[in-house]
């Protein structure tokens, strides 16, 4: 392919009628702290209801809170991960009344965000500008009983669980960089990965602890950029991209049919697959912002930016590009992919150290190290024996991966040990050989009392085997070899 | 039964000592309390059998041996906005109906551990909105110098109840004056440290950025003595401030020779005759005392008032927008929980609370937060920088503290705005975060006690002390309310 007819990174989809989408993300994390943002309750998720809760927690009269430096931490790391400027700043507070707001306003960074103009670049290389990323807390949780699809329009009442008021978030805002949805979905699994590499949060959306609204326009190219519209209740990266589709096109639709784009905030309905106007920008509430009181700005020392920097583990995109370099597989493989994904590429690695293929090493550990975590049971040195077998010819494909289900199960194993007792051919064997061959010559009339047919004999061959192995050799690999040497008697 | 003192530092020292039983200190004020409160009504609360207990338990680590602390058996005036663990905390507002603490406020704490022992929770201007104690849901405390004049706001409970001598110690709270302001008008001492110099921690919060705890007492030393307990750093405060202050007992004996004592030329006009004809005997006295008076201008002070009814109220209308009937206080039940919201604030909240709460969710709002919430902070900022330029030249500032005596009742109630001037000399220190004191130095005609007030600089209250305590030794000798219409005891 020449150079002329590569494909633009940057080249745009273009929807229907020429117009081109534009997507900016808002991603709310829970930050993997043992407290909450401004008190010493649990943060945790799955507890009984209203157990992580305090007076500051419950915004009960005279009550103040406290800041969590560790949450300070890991949203600073956040934004050294994502390349953005660490600033002094400050939290406001965003007035409006809700049941589980419980103080009827969120303590939240305003304008003066602690991380700003950052950037996290795509798979494909295209760099997605990140405008802030800033602490605020989180709301409790409402259950509205009775009424349909648990909205609280019609439902009889309502429920409160106060476990998640007041747990650290980091809202991460994109710039409006995003142009179609599959940019969208990439983009949240990159900074998905990038979260949970830095320990900062486990990023699950199915759980809430990851939450993505997006914001929606359309415009013709070389126009200023349409009126958008705002996504919410997008609860898995699929949905997010279904949701964008779906936006894009009713904006397109009303704009080709004349009409105009509101701007307003939407609600994805995952069942009918639509977008439905949530409030528009008319009634949306004025949040009358003013710094918080109770609270004195975040004034991290350059020394705590920089240990911070400092301690920043190697991110996603260059562990992609270490194992892929090192596996010959490519960077975005899904066997590479899986093991940045579950923290094993180090392990893979450690493998090659070891003298093992990582090619191979790859490929199992995506297929058979599932419910492993970064540090599997499994002992790399393990795995390294395995893969030589496997490219020195002596075990198959579908041989190592039966041996590797034992070794798994087993949490460790000598892979020629158990390839030979499950009899499979062409074991290279020879270390063990070679003291076998040596307990031979050691005791010669053991060894033609064996050749006799002698059971006992066997068992004192067996056994200086095992002496001089220290009882590491698998004594029914060991009868396998003098059965092998005794055939192989002229 | 012994004569009990009057001074918080006697007691404690004769309850330390073993010759003086906390009981009977406690049994002596509620003595007072039972002869005159049904008059005065500087309680909502009189915790009476508490108070027993807790000074019998303070005679019995006396009588082990131990030291109960610097407050022994030293009965204390609560002002009711300071959570008390398991009793009933309300602000003097409806909206707090039925709500018991699960915590106790850091100063509580505080004052338990140092042997002190609460008696009563008392009156305030609803959500410490006021300056007459008018405000109260419950009915307003009257002045114990005179019953038909209101005793100041909005801690009047707490004023009130040292003037009567139902305690020798009552705990307020500041945030235009509501500390120093009934102070004056009931003739005994009342503090405001800096901002930052007592712990907030558990003060139902009127204007966060304004509000000070502090201490009424009926002389200086007991202020100081106060102070030194409830004051320091606390880690549930992150606007307390992290540093160990000084004794401020250790300062009163010094003298103010040298000290430059600041005249503000451009003060607001406007104080009676009765009250500037004592600050200038305040001023004439510390002159013959070896201090030096000196002129200064803080040309921002006039504009305290202005700045303060905005950031005041635009910090109450976010401060109290969490009585919502939601987790605990007044619910009135509705059918949907905007209407539910809508029906508790108005049944619980009153008139000037609902009147702060409209004013500064204006002046928060979009399209007029940079008119007025903006501008007012811009003021603050001004006020601080002129205050400090005064401390380059003087060491203190004199001002009265309040610009008549004590009022009748009703005379301002139907003028909110001339309710507020009540605060006019009080409020800007509040803004620059500075101490403040009021101490008492003499009457007027009518024989009313006349508060002078003594502002410093940040965290300068040794200096304000040393001036206030050299003002007691030289004030006039007033007959206290209590030696005015006797004692049970």
């Amino acid at each position: 392919m020449s150079a002329g007819a590569r494909v633009d990174p940057r080249a745009e989809q273009v929807l229907e009628y020429g117009y081109q989408l534009v997507v900016g993300l808002e991603v709310h994390v829970e930050l993997d702290t043992a407290t909450k943002l401004f008190s010493a309750s649990a943060n945790r998720f799955g507890d009984d209801p209203n157990t992580n809760i305090d007076p500051v927690t419950l915004g009960l009269p005279g009550a103040l809170p406290v800041l969590n430096r560790h949450a300070v931490e890991l949203a600073m790391r956040i934004g050294a991960a994502l390349d953005c400027t660490i600033q002094p700043s400050t939290f406001h507070r965003k007035n409006y009344f809700y049941p589980d707001m419980p103080k009827a306003y969120q303590i939240s960074q305003y304008d003066q965000p602690i991380n700003i103009d950052g950037h996290l670049d795509l798979p494909g290389g295209k760099r997605i500008g990140i405008e802030r990323a800033h602490l605020e807390e989180d709301t409790g949780k409402s259950t509205h009983v009775g009424g349909s699809g648990g909205r609280i329009h019609g439902s009889d009442h309502s429920l409160i669980d106060f476990n998640r008021a007041g747990v650290p978030l980091v809202e991460i805002v994109s710039r409006p960089d995003l142009r179609t949805a599959d940019e969208a979905r990439q983009y949240v699994n990159e900074l998905r990965a990038i979260l949970v590499a830095i320990g900062a949060s486990d990023a699950k959306m199915e759980e809430g602890s990851m939450r993505c609204d997006a914001n929606v326009s359309v415009h013709q190219p070389g126009t200023p950029l349409g009126t958008r519209c705002e996504i919410k209740n997008v609860n898995s990266v699929r949905s997010l991209g279904r949701a964008i589709d779906y936006e894009a096109r009713r904006q397109v639709d009303l704009l080709a049919s004349g009409g105009i784009v509101r701007q307003e905030t939407r609600h994805w309905d995952e069942t009918d697959g639509r977008t439905h106007t949530l409030r528009t920008k008319e009634d949306a509430d004025d949040y009358r912002y003013f710094l918080e009181p109770d609270l004195v700005p975040i004034v991290p020392s350059a020394e705590w930016i920089q240990a911070v920097r400092d301690a920043l583990p190697m991110l996603p995109a260059a562990r992609r590009a270490r194992l892929s370099e090192a596996s010959g597989s490519p960077a975005y493989s899904e066997a590479v992919m899986a093991a940045i994904d579950r923290g094993q590429d180090a392990y893979v690695l450690a493998v090659g150290h070891l003298g093992g293929d990582i090619g191979r090493a790859l490929v199992h550990v995506k297929e058979a190290y599932a419910e492993q975590g970064p540090s599997p049971t499994v002992p790399a040195q393990d795995l390294a024996l395995l893969t030589t077998l496997e490219v020195d010819g002596k075990l198959t494909a579908t041989q190592a991966k039966a041996v590797l289900a034992e070794i798994v199960a087993a949490g460790g194993g000598d892979a020629a040990a158990i390839a030979a007792a499950k009899g499979f051919e062409a074991m290279d064997n020879s270390a063990l050989e070679s003291v076998v061959d040596q307990a031979i010559a050691a005791d010669p009339e053991a060894w033609v009392k064996f050749c006799a047919g002698e059971g006992k004999a066997m068992g004192a061959l067996v056994g200086a085997v095992m002496k001089a192995t220290g009882g590491k050799a698998d004594g029914k690999v060991v009868t396998a070899v003098l059965n092998q040497r005794r055939a192989a008697q002229p | 039964m012994t004569a009990v003192p009057t001074s918080a530092a006697a007691i404690a020292a004769g309850v330390r000592s073993g010759s003086l039983k906390a009981v009977d200190v406690v049994e002596a004020h509620l003595a007072r309390i039972a002869d005159r409160e049904g008059e005065i009504h500087a309680f909502n609360v009189v915790l009476a059998d508490r108070a027993r207990a807790g000074a019998a338990a303070v005679d019995a680590m006396v009588a082990a041996g131990g030291d109960p602390g610097p407050l022994a058996g030293v009965p204390i005036a609560l002002k009711d906005n300071m959570c008390t663990r398991g009793i009933p905390t309300t602000c003097s507002s409806k909206i707090l109906d039925g709500w018991k603490p699960p915590y106790d406020a850091t100063v509580v704490t505080k004052l338990a551990a140092a042997g002190a022992i609460a008696i009563g929770k008392t009156n305030l201007d609803e959500f410490a909105m006021g300056s007459s104690t008018e405000n109260s849901a419950f009915g307003p405390t009257r002045n114990p110098h005179d019953t038909s004049r209101v005793p100041g706001g909005s801690s009047g409970g707490s004023a009130a109840a040292v003037a009567a001598g139902f305690a020798p110690v009552g705990i307020g709270s500041d945030t235009g004056g509501s500390i120093r302001q009934p102070a004056a008008l009931c003739g005994v001492v009342g503090a405001k440290p800096t901002y930052g110099y007592v712990s907030r921690y558990g003060l139902i919060a009127f204007a966060s950025s304004l509000d000070q705890i502090g201490p009424f007492t009926t002389t200086v030393h007991d202020s100081a003595l106060l102070l030194d307990v409830i004051g320091g750093h606390d880690p549930m405060d992150s606007t307390s401030i992290p540093v160990a202050h000084a004794p401020l007992t250790g300062v009163l004996d010094r003298g103010v020779k040298g000290l430059r004592i600041g005249r503000i030329t451009d003060l607001p006009a406007g104080a009676d005759p009765d009250v500037t004809e004592r600050l200038e005997a305040a001023f004439d006295a510390l002159r013959e005392a070896g201090a030096r008076i000196i002129d200064v201008q803080v040309p921002a002070f006039s504009y305290g008032l202005t700045a303060y009814y905005l950031i005041a109220p635009a910090e109450a209308s976010s401060n109290l927008a969490r009585f919502d009937g939601v987790r605990f206080g007044l619910r009135v039940d509705a059918l949907d929980t905007n209407t539910m919201y809508s029906a508790t604030r108005a049944a619980g909240f009153g008139d000037e609370v609902k009147r702060r709460i409209m004013l500064g969710t204006y002046a928060l709002s979009a399209g007029y937060y940079d008119a007025y919430y903006g501008r007012a902070l811009k003021v603050r900022k001004l006020i601080h920088d002129d205050f400090a330029r005064a401390y380059q030249d003087a060491d203190v500032l004199l001002t009265p503290t309040s610009a008549s005596v004590a009022f009748p009742f009703g005379s301002k109630g139907d003028n909110p705005l001339a309710m507020y001037l009540c605060d006019v000399y009080t409020i800007p220190s509040n803004l620059a975060g500075h101490p403040g004191m009021s101490v008492p130095f003499g009457t007027g005609a009518d024989g009313l006690p006349v508060g002078v007030q003594v502002l410093a600089g940040t965290l300068d209250e040794a200096t304000m002390f040393r001036v206030g305590a050299a003002l007691e030794r030289c004030a006039p000798a007033v007959t206290s309310a209590v030696a005015l219409h006797g004692s049970a005891s």
